[in-house]
């Protein structure tokens, strides 16, 4: 029961915003001593630990291009691309990228999108521009709406269209773990089976969600330019 | 072969590479501590290759781990300013080169795409190229170099060296959060060695009302959930909620279906995902990459969907797995 201690401290640490590495490394070993380990196992753990988690950093190596295509003014050309699409609303072009995200993902191509690689170059500079031609104008408040749902219609793309693919590692997980633990022998296109109803209530929920964003941002838009009205009444006077 | 690890040390050079530029930067406001995070970082990815393979030991780098932790948590690490473009020049190169700036992009996924689709019979002497076990990593990786090729090639930068400059940039905007999500990985081994399942369970088994079956899926799912979001990744949460219900309650007394059970468990997990700043990887360094003000604001724009969809995981686990 002791044990429990290190997941109250990672709740703690949270909650008054300590630095999230420090937490971490603290509830770590302060579980790790708990159940008995050792310091040498301790360090070992995070050594091997670090080792067999490095594929979670990759994402760096796609830096270099962003990179470089954004000091060239990648954001800028897809801000005029958008602004000559007629009908498409930022909703609509969230909708849109959502629906590739899960399919890619969902046939193993879970690494070709991304926050670095098609988030910030691609994605948000689309539906941020579409809100530009419907508003003229972007506020702050809009902008950093459409930036939440820009990465969102990601992560709810990756997640739940990848585990419809057989060679993810959350479905390698659950096969690893349940055979050796259980002696059980589940096939990895079993679960991938099982993950496709989620997968259709999550692009159902999430897309009526991003419908009736661009409503919301209509309302949040009728309310900038009030108060925007008032003050320059204000000032006017 | 081109083996995964020499992805990890195409990263691991990245970021020597980086702490290079940040040590030549007299500006830097913390130059020095900038440029030994980001230079350890990259030391541990190729020493990590010895410790995989069994032949380093691996308490070497747990100790280099934690002194990045300290280097990255006692502020020791900093914001250069960068030398980049500026908004009018930008606009006068998108002008210049149009569409021409989407192909570099568009490069990435698409040669990632025909490498891996390719990969079962691109071989050498019966030796496959790619590794097997990794081929969207290596392909991805492959990918990335050819993307910035295709960009020197069509935007000639004065400097070669550009993407390397630039890309140092988005880096030091995204900070320590680079570290966090394979940390993460490393506090779930942990929990899992020290039995944080198994006193989870006798936890769980006093509150579950014996005999019912709906009680026994929620508390799995919303334990996957709730664990998901401590923990930052249904990955480690898996292991304790299993081990805690899903196999002695859900699967042995009820006679679920394991596959049906062990898949919606780990994606009523992935519903926390969407929730907590646990989850950096996802949540925090896209905020970050974005630059936006309130930095839990993509959480703020997931936590709409992430319920519902957990109270269908629940549904879904309750009506198609038991029989």
């Amino acid at each position: 029961m002791l044990v429990l201690i290190g997941v109250l401290l990672v709740i703690v640490g949270f909650a008054i915003r300590l630095n999230p590495l420090i937490v971490v490394t603290v509830a770590g070993i302060v579980t790790a001593l708990l159940g008995g380990m050792n310091p040498a196992q301790i360090l070992d753990s995070f050594g091997t630990g670090f080792a067999s988690s490095r594929s979670v950093t990759i994402f760096v190596a796609v830096l270099p291009v962003v990179g470089i295509i954004e000091y060239f003014g990648l954001q800028e050309q897809a801000k005029v691309l958008i602004g000559r699409l007629a009908k498409l609303t930022a909703g609509r072009v969230l909708i849109g990228y959502l629906a590739v995200r899960q399919i890619t993902a969902a046939v193993g191509l879970n690494s070709i999108g991304g926050h670095a690689q098609t988030v910030r170059p691609l994605v948000f500079p689309m539906a941020e521009g579409a809100a530009l031609r419907r508003y003229g104008h972007v506020p702050d408040k809009i902008s950093e709406k459409i930036k939440g749902h820009s990465a969102g219609a990601d992560n709810v793309g990756v997640f739940f269209g990848e585990d419809v693919f057989v060679a993810v590692g959350s479905i390698l997980l659950i096969t690893t773990f349940v055979d050796t633990t259980y002696h059980l022998h589940l096939e990895p296109l079993q679960l991938a089976l099982w993950a496709i109803p989620t997968a259709i209530a999550a692009f159902l929920i999430h897309g009526f969600r991003l419908l009736r964003l661009d409503k919301q941002l209509d309302k949040e838009y009728r309310e900038y330019e009030l108060t925007a009205q008032k003050e320059t009444a204000g000032e006017a006077k | 072969m081109i083996n995964v690890e020499a992805v990890y040390w195409l990263i691991g050079i990245l970021f020597v590479a980086w702490a290079s530029l940040i040590a030549a930067d007299t500006h830097h406001p913390r130059r020095w501590g900038s440029s030994s995070f980001w230079g350890l970082l990259g030391l541990c990815f190729f020493y990590s290759t010895w410790v995989q393979a069994g032949t380093a030991p691996g308490w070497v780098l747990g100790i280099a781990v934690l002194v990045l932790v300290v280097l990255a948590s006692t502020g020791l690490l900093g914001h250069g300013k960068h030398r980049t473009s500026t908004g009018p020049e930008r606009e006068a190169f998108a002008k210049r080169f149009g569409n021409k700036l989407f192909i570099p992009a568009l490069t990435l996924p698409l040669v990632t795409v025909i490498l891996v689709l390719a990969a079962p019979v691109l071989s050498i002497g019966g030796t496959p190229l790619l590794d097997p076990k990794n081929t969207t990593l290596v392909a991805l990786a492959i990918g990335a170099v050819a993307a910035v090729v295709v960009a020197l090639v069509i935007l000639k930068p004065k400097n070669p060296a550009t993407p390397i400059f630039e890309s140092r940039r988005i880096l030091e905007s995204i900070g320590w959060a680079a570290l966090l999500p394979q940390m993460l990985t490393t506090l779930g081994i942990l929990f899992t060695k020290a039995g944080v399942g198994t006193a989870v369970g006798s936890l769980a088994s006093g509150l579950l009302p014996k005999g019912s079956l709906i009680a026994g899926v929620m508390v799995y799912c919303i334990g996957m959930f709730l664990f998901t979001v401590l923990m930052g990744n249904g990955f480690a949460a898996f292991p304790i909620m299993t081990a805690a219900i899903g196999w002695p309650v859900l699967v042995e007394t009820f006679h679920g279906d394991p596959a049906i059970v062990f898949a919606i468990g780990m994606l009523a997990g992935f519903c926390g995902t969407l929730c907590t700043p646990m989850a950096a990887n996802f949540n925090l360094v896209p905020s970050a990459l974005l630059e936006m003000n309130n930095k839990y604001g993509v959480i703020t724009a997931q936590v709409g969907t992430a319920i519902p969809l957990l109270a269908v995981n629940i549904a879904l686990m309750y009506f198609l797995a038991f029989h």
